[in-house]
């Protein structure tokens, strides 16, 4: 068969020299390899410390948005749930009642919202369908947990922090997306 | 009479005792985080960094962990000697530093303080009598875990020891017949007037060191718990502060091996290129710690950096290399001394 | 009763007693390891009678190399006390008829001793590696160098047998 790189090289079966015997040549050989290795410079990060940069397409834990004033973006049109494929996203609308419109932005909202941690593949997709800017993929990823039931993330772990009342936190949560809004 | 006893010689010989055992025991505990250190740095890794600075504190968790897990004593075990196992282990291990001296004398409270436990005239002698003595820890307690695993590595552990206990014998044969003396002490003060033995000797050291690491159950030299054929050897049965002290000795064994082969080779506690008589006798003593030291820590490099080259040996490649490369070496090695020191004594 | 004494007697009563123990016990392992005890007890009176160098040796080859194979050996055939075959009633009586007449020379040997004379502790040379090497390179090179002969063709025999083994797997 012909090869299809030049780079397999023909094993020898000649019987070794007596050089070659002694072992010790060889020895040595190596140990200068794992030698040289001293000074060579190490690729590891210390993780808490430093972190390495996510990269721009980077999705990570779903985000419920927030407007300026602090208003859910959300009026539970259902899209997300219908784009999921993993069929993470369940929710339940209810409607909005006359006083609750610094909490709303719009007439709808969603008076239940959880996605399933360990059913979501993180595709983005719900980030894709939704036409109000509500949801989408931040740069974190889901911790690890000892219980099931604390993978299914409800609405208050989703929500981004109030932009008004805790502005620093909302910046963080927002983080490098935050020219979508 | 052994009755004429000297109180102040007691006390002198019970402190320099307890202070060597304690240092033994820190730098094997020191050894075993050099060890991840050192694996580490050889694979381009950073090793522990995380408990105290530079993780120092790092030997500590691990005893203190070592120290809490559960103990587990199998059932159909005898309970005696599976205890006895590991504590002979560490004895065997700790024994072997009464005869190194580690420094000149010291002047102390108007005491001239020789730093050495024990000056016996068949020094080393003992010594191989007490590193034949380290092969029952493991046999002991390989046999009372009654378990095919740690039996196997038991067996392959006395097996490698005897073979390599025989060229490593051979090889210091050689080296007696050029210092003309068993006495540890003596040979360090004769290589502090001369030359060191290793100029004399380089073949018998080369022998001596290969066997050193077979003794030691070292890479390449590990099959008695090689991990992935015997699970963890003889100490497959075995848990907590048991399990430590089997680990332990190990490294213990190392330090005290590199200690001898400076000894026996190195000149010891001598400085290269300084006259000592320069000094005060207490400063003088106190560069001598310090050369042995140094030696004992190149050493000890010198053990972690061969076991993150070299592969295992396997088990027909371990008695072929001891019986039919190595005793033929020492036996070589011995007639050519011989011969030379026939030749030049005249 | 000075101290050389006491460890004197201690000793001897150490190494009756697990001499006792290693014919007493009913497991080949436990047996062995009893023997070892003995060995180091025997050193401990070589070194009262000021001989080291016959009592490190003594603890090398017989503690250290020899009890290492028999444990090798017993450990490797897996014998315990229920493996241990029943000796017929010939054969016991045998044995104590050999054993018997074993302890009646002993006793006879020991009963010709003049009791005054007693063991010197921690006195002469004779023990030491100086003398020791004196006497065994002058007074008897002959049968020093024909036993080392024998010691070094066994050895050589051992690497022989490795050697030849694997020239017939070829």
């Amino acid at each position: 068969m012909q090869p299809l790189t030049n780079k397999a090289k023909q094993v020898s079966r000649k019987p070794m020299t007596f050089a070659e015997r002694l072992y010790l040549p060889a020895i040595f050989k190596g140990m200068m390899i794992t030698f040289s290795h001293i000074f060579k410079k190490k690729p590891t990060i210390n993780y808490p410390e430093k972190q390495r940069p996510f990269s721009p397409v980077f999705r990570g834990l779903q985000i419920l948005n927030r407007d300026e004033e602090g208003r859910e973006n959300c009026t539970a049109c259902g899209l997300c749930a219908v784009a999921c494929p993993a069929e993470a996203i369940t929710m339940e609308a209810a409607e909005r009642q006359p006083g609750e419109e610094h909490l709303y932005k719009e007439e709808k909202y969603a008076a239940k919202y959880e996605i399933n941690m360990l059913r979501c593949i993180f595709c983005g997709l719900c980030e894709e369908a939704c036409p109000k800017d509500a949801i989408y993929l931040s740069e974190t990823f889901t911790p690890a947990d000892y219980q099931r039931k604390q993978f299914i993330y409800a609405k208050n772990d989703l929500l981004i922090p109030h932009p008004k009342e805790n502005p620093e936190a909302y910046q963080k949560a927002l983080g490098n997306r935050a020219t979508k809004n | 009479m052994l009755l004429a006893i000297d109180f102040a010689l007691i006390i002198e010989k019970l402190i320099l005792i307890v202070v060597v055992v304690s240092a033994s025991l820190v730098i094997a505990m020191y050894t075993t985080f050099a060890e991840r250190k050192v694996a580490a740095i050889l694979q381009d890794r950073r090793g522990p960094n995380r408990a105290g600075p530079f993780g120092l504190l790092q030997p500590l968790a691990d005893g203190l962990k070592l120290f809490f897990k559960e103990e587990i004593i199998p059932n159909f075990s005898s309970k005696f000697l599976f205890i006895l196992g590991p504590a002979l282990a560490m004895l065997t291990a700790v024994m072997t530093s009464a005869v190194v001296p580690w420094g000149d004398k010291v002047q102390l409270f108007d005491r001239e303080i020789n730093l050495q436990i024990a000056d016996i005239n068949i020094g080393i002698l003992y010594v191989f009598g007490v590193v034949s003595m380290g092969v029952y820890g493991i046999m002991i307690g390989s046999w009372a875990s009654n378990n095919k695993f740690s039996l196997l590595g038991g067996l392959r552990a006395a097996s490698q020891i005897i073979s390599y206990e025989l060229a490593m014998g051979i090889s210091l044969i050689a080296l007696l017949m050029v210092t003309g003396t068993l006495s540890l002490k003596e040979m360090v003060v004769q290589q502090q007037a001369g030359h060191w033995n290793i100029i004399y000797q380089p073949l018998g050291f080369l022998i001596f060191l290969i066997c050193a690491f077979a003794e030691c159950n070292r890479t390449p030299f590990d099959l008695p718990e090689a991990e992935n054929e015997l699970i963890g050897g003889y100490h497959t049965e075995y848990s907590s502060m048991k399990l430590g002290f089997y680990l332990f000795s190990e490294y213990i064994n190392m330090f005290i091996s590199s200690v001898i082969m400076a000894t026996l080779f190195f000149g010891g506690y001598d400085m290269p290129f300084v006259n000592e008589a320069n000094f005060t006798p207490n400063i003088a003593a106190i560069i001598g710690v310090a050369a042995l030291m140094t030696k004992v820590i190149l050493f000890i490099f010198l053990f972690m950096w061969v076991r993150w080259t070299i592969p295992r040996f396997r088990y027909d490649q371990l008695m072929h290399l001891g019986w039919r490369i190595l005793i033929p070496l020492a036996l070589f090695n011995m007639l050519v001394t011989g011969a030379a020191v026939l030749y030049f004594n005249r | 009763m000075n101290i050389t004494t006491f460890i004197f007697i201690l000793l001897s009563v150490i190494s009756v007693g697990s001499a006792l123990m290693m014919i007493a016990s009913k497991s080949p392992v436990h047996s062995i390891l009893w023997l070892i005890i003995v060995f180091f007890t025997i050193s401990g009176h070589y070194v009262l009678l000021n001989a080291q160098f016959l009592a490190v040796v003594n603890i090398i080859v017989y503690a250290g190399a020899i009890m290492v194979l028999f444990l090798f050996v017993v450990m490797l055939m897996n014998l315990n006390a229920e493996t241990e075959p029943i000796k017929n009633y010939r054969l016991q009586l045998v044995g104590i008829l050999s054993g018997g007449s074993l302890l009646l020379l002993l006793v006879l040997a020991l009963m010709k001793i003049d009791a005054s004379h007693q063991v010197q502790m921690k006195v002469g040379d004779a023990g030491l590696i100086k003398v020791l090497g004196m006497t065994l390179f002058k007074n008897y090179v002959l049968p020093f160098e024909i036993s080392s002969v024998l010691f070094l063709s066994a050895m050589i025999g051992a690497v022989i047998i490795g050697k030849k083994e694997e020239k017939s797997a070829n």
